[in-house]
């Protein structure tokens, strides 16, 4: 039992707590908090995992720029309640389906995991700083870098269109 | 086993925290949390594949590297999905999933 270990079970506790609390919570600025919470602790176990450059990503792009972005929409349209009194599901058992549904992929997953999985090879590591990973996308990984840079491109305009008054 | 963490922990938690994100995005009334939902499903996948490279590929940058474009596709998903929710405010005055039904037959 290391300390690496300890560390990683407060976290990954905080992580599923902070998603659970992101599903019960009321209010939609309370479930963006906790959403936050679990990208920072998301963020942590990347670390854990030799990351560190996936890591400072994680908290710029997602708990900063993308979660800026939900917490802007649901100010701007008053969107707070996340369950208002006058909604009522279409289909009355959607809600329990989609638990049990939830509920049998979770243990499916965990069986797999626990019977099936080989054991681990030791290999060396590549450097994982930024430099090295610029490096990977710009040589090895070039045509999904543009790829992705015209599908940012389509992003963007898409955005604009859809919110463009006609 | 590393740092005295076995592969199948992260595993498990990603698991979770993806079976999490598929009931929010599965039974939410508002199209926000479903959006939210899917952020968590794509986290969850994010952990696993830097475990994955971690544990069984740490020779090879791809993990890293395919790591990062998922955050790029997430970004442009979130930045697409909120404007659709935006325009169908507009239209429709409510963000409920349930009452946007217009292309029923």
């Amino acid at each position: 039992m290391s300390v690496e270990f300890f560390l990683f079970l407060l976290v990954a506790a905080v992580a599923v707590v902070a998603a659970l609390g992101l599903l019960l919570s009321r209010n939609a600025i309370y479930a963006a908090m906790f959403l936050i919470l679990n990208m920072a602790s998301v963020a942590v176990i990347y670390l854990l995992l030799n990351a560190p450059f996936i890591a400072a990503v994680q908290v710029a792009v997602y708990a900063g720029a993308i979660m800026v972005l939900f917490v802007f929409v649901i100010m701007l349209l008053g969107a707070e309640k996340l369950n208002p009194a006058d909604t009522k599901l279409a289909l009355k058992w959607q809600r329990p389906l989609s638990i049990v549904l939830g509920m049998a992929l979770f243990l499916l997953l965990g069986a797999v995991i626990l019977t099936r999985l080989g054991g681990a090879v030791a290999a060396k590591m590549i450097d994982t700083s930024p430099l090295a990973i610029g490096k990977a996308l710009f040589t090895t990984y070039l045509l999904p870098f543009e790829v992705v840079s015209v599908l940012l491109l389509a992003a963007v305009v898409g955005a604009v269109v859809l919110t463009k008054k006609s | 086993m590393l740092n005295g963490i076995p592969l199948y922990w992260y595993l498990i938690v990603a698991a979770a925290m993806f079976c999490i994100g598929l009931y929010g995005a599965l039974a939410r009334t508002n199209a926000i949390a479903v959006l939210m939902g899917v952020e968590l499903m794509l986290n969850a996948v994010n952990i696993n594949l830097l475990a994955f490279w971690r544990y069984l590929t740490p020779e090879s940058p791809a993990g890293l590297a395919f790591a990062a474009f998922v955050f790029i596709v997430a970004a442009a998903e979130a930045a697409v999905g909120l404007a659709l929710i935006i325009s169908v405010y507009r239209n429709m005055n409510s963000i409920d999933p349930e009452k946007l039904d217009l292309m029923k037959l």
